[in-house]
């Protein structure tokens, strides 16, 4: 029977080989992930039932990223939970402070996440790997901690809605883009428990770090995960960071969908999302003058190398608003130390941004750039639920890079053709 | 089981960091997160909230990050189960996985209202309120085997006690 990426995934994993829309099965899992708000309550659900080892130490990836470097005595003993656990179980993959990055930009760059693969990771965002050609679901912690201890999981297998992007982009348009407007058409659950394929020239045409963005929001639909077919650019991408043979997984042309869109995205403006829903998504064009007090770039969303270079470009020569504020956190080490070799980060701190270590930090309103009351920030993240930054009335849009930053140098929220 | 409660009553779309914020997650202890629960939406819930109330909402109840601190602070609070139209799939996970009721069942919630009386009845899924009974979908077998376990982790321990034979 024909069917989609989503479902052959899946079946490969489960012993019947069989992964139908609608059942539920067992599936192995290739990678556990955890992080330091999420691995501290899998590790004492572990501890509570008295397991003592995990099913394969070199299957699970812990990453303190939310909070860390700590900030503060509270978030450095979790920190310290994970390490000392990550240690004793002998995980390889821990990523140390120095070593570290945002979870969902380390994984893939560190070639952790292969196509075909089945991730599973204590945080919603871990859908962001579909973009590789892996189906990745997020899920809780005690979900997380049970399949630290089996090597496996229970899903329910998703059908799918197939998004067809066609046609060539506009100028300064990313993956971002795509993303923010497709929710604002489909609603915060308009995928709700459905896998979001994404397919069309456009998508064959955006890199691959367009295509993380995308993956990255399908929660925000609601949905299971997001997904493309590797192709390519998937292949290159790769090279020198997965070893072996690559499983090339697509749908069957006959697959079923319960649903298919049709986008062009000539249509397609740069986005903006108001507060305080992703779904809330509109063409920068259509915004009224906006002060923004605040700009981030960085989170798992868009802190890659594509974006801090389409940030740059617009940042150079220019600086920040003297009514705002712009904060730059790349989103891996590695990442960082590629800016810094291409010199965007002198671009950064030319323009008076703050160029910060790796760390999800404000993206989750943790720390390194908390909103007070009645401030309003543009963030290159996923999420302007209210309050989500800091105080509860204060809010959050959200972008991709260009807008985010030609909207630190207008001090309000505009387009980079805006910017002379 | 049956579960017998006042109601919260909410719209739809609560997020997780409306349920709990994320200033608060550097703490996975229960009674330190039911301080702040629904803080982001309603800041005195954790004062009015009595041992066995029930929160009911609309559409996507618990959409957002996969923190199950959400539940977690939920049923420390007292809330015994949570009636949505419909609920964003991690929670509803998270929330069977350490034993807080959820229902999903829109025909309830339109009957609801803030001031209702709610009676629950899992085994049966039926939801008693303002003289209506009204049936809702049974949890699916799975679910019913993690909750006859007494949650994911026993049932867990169960199957690595079982693989070790
Ligand atoms: S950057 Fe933001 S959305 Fe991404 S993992 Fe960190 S907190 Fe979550």
């Amino acid at each position: 029977m024909a069917q989609t990426i989503t479902e052959k995934i899946i079946a490969k994993h489960t012993e019947e080989n069989q992964a139908k829309a609608g059942s539920i099965v067992s599936a192995k899992v290739d990678l556990v992930l955890a992080n330091d708000i999420t691995a501290p309550l899998a590790i004492k659900e572990l501890e509570k039932a008295g397991i003592k080892t995990v099913f394969d130490p070199e299957k699970i990836a812990l990453v303190p990223d939310h909070f860390v470097p700590n900030k503060d005595i509270k978030s450095a003993e979790q920190a310290k939970l994970l390490r000392e656990f990550a240690a004793k179980q002998k995980i390889t993959n821990y990523f140390e402070v120095g070593r570290m990055g945002i979870e969902h930009a380390l994984l893939p760059e560190q070639g952790l996440v292969k196509p075909g693969d089945l991730i599973v990771g204590a945080d919603s965002h871990t859908c962001t790997y579909g973009a590789l050609g892996a189906f990745a679901t997020g899920m809780g912690s005690t979900d997380i901690a049970s399949a630290m201890a089996l090597g496996e999981t229970w899903l329910i297998v998703p059908q799918t809605k197939l998004f067809n992007y066609r046609g060539k982009k506009r100028d300064w348009v990313s993956g971002k883009d795509f993303i923010l407007y497709t929710i604002g058409q489909i609603g915060v659950d308009g995928a709700l428990y459905e896998s979001m394929e994404f397919t069309g020239d456009a998508i064959e045409n955006l890199s691959i770090d367009g295509r993380l963005s995308m993956c990255n929001m399908a929660i925000e639909a609601g949905a299971k995960n997001g997904i493309i077919a590797p192709d390519d650019a998937t292949k290159d991408y790769l090279k020198g960071r997965v070893e072996g043979e690559i499983d090339i997984i697509k749908s069957d042309e006959d697959a079923k969908y319960v649903q298919t869109y049709d986008i062009n995205v000539e249509d397609i403006e740069l986005q903006v999302a108001l507060p305080c829903l992703p779904s809330n998504s509109k063409g920068v064009s259509e915004i009224e003058k906006t002060k923004i007090d605040q700009v981030i770039i960085g989170s798992c969303t868009n802190g890659r190398l594509e974006d801090l270079r389409t940030a740059a470009k617009i940042l150079k020569g220019k600086k920040v608003a003297k009514s705002s504020r712009l904060i730059v956190i790349p989103a891996t080490q590695n990442i960082y130390k590629q800016a810094l070799d291409e010199g965007l980060i002198d671009i950064f701190l030319e323009s008076e941004a703050a160029v910060s270590t790796p760390t999800c930090g404000p993206c989750l309103g943790g720390y390194m750039g908390v909103l007070a009351e009645g401030e309003k920030a543009l963030a290159t993240t996923n999420r302007n639920f209210k309050g989500r930054m800091g105080h509860l009335n204060s809010e959050v849009y959200l972008s991709g890079p260009a807008v985010a930053a030609a909207s630190a140098i207008a001090g309000y929220i505009t387009s980079p053709e805006d910017i002379d | 089981m049956t579960i017998k409660g006042k109601v919260h009553k909410y719209g739809a779309n609560i997020d997780t960091d409306a349920i709990i914020p994320a200033r608060h997650l550097n703490t996975s202890d229960p009674l330190e997160l039911a301080k702040y629960c629904l803080e982001g939406l309603d800041k005195d819930f954790a004062k009015k909230v009595e041992p066995g109330d029930i929160v009911v909402a609309e559409e996507n109840f618990g959409c957002g990050s996969s923190r199950e601190h959400a539940p977690v602070s939920l049923k420390a609070a007292g809330v015994a189960a949570v009636i949505a139209s419909s609920f964003a799939r991690i929670f509803y996970r998270n929330a069977i996985n350490i034993g807080l009721p959820v229902i999903a069942s829109p025909e309830a919630v339109l009957a609801i209202k803030g001031s209702s009386q709610v009676e629950i009845d899992l085994e049966k899924g039926l939801i008693n309120v303002e003289g209506k009974s009204i049936k809702t979908r049974p949890f699916p077998e799975f679910v019913l085997k993690i909750i006859e376990a007494g949650g994911l982790m026993n049932l867990t321990k169960e199957m690595v006690k079982n693989s070790k034979l």
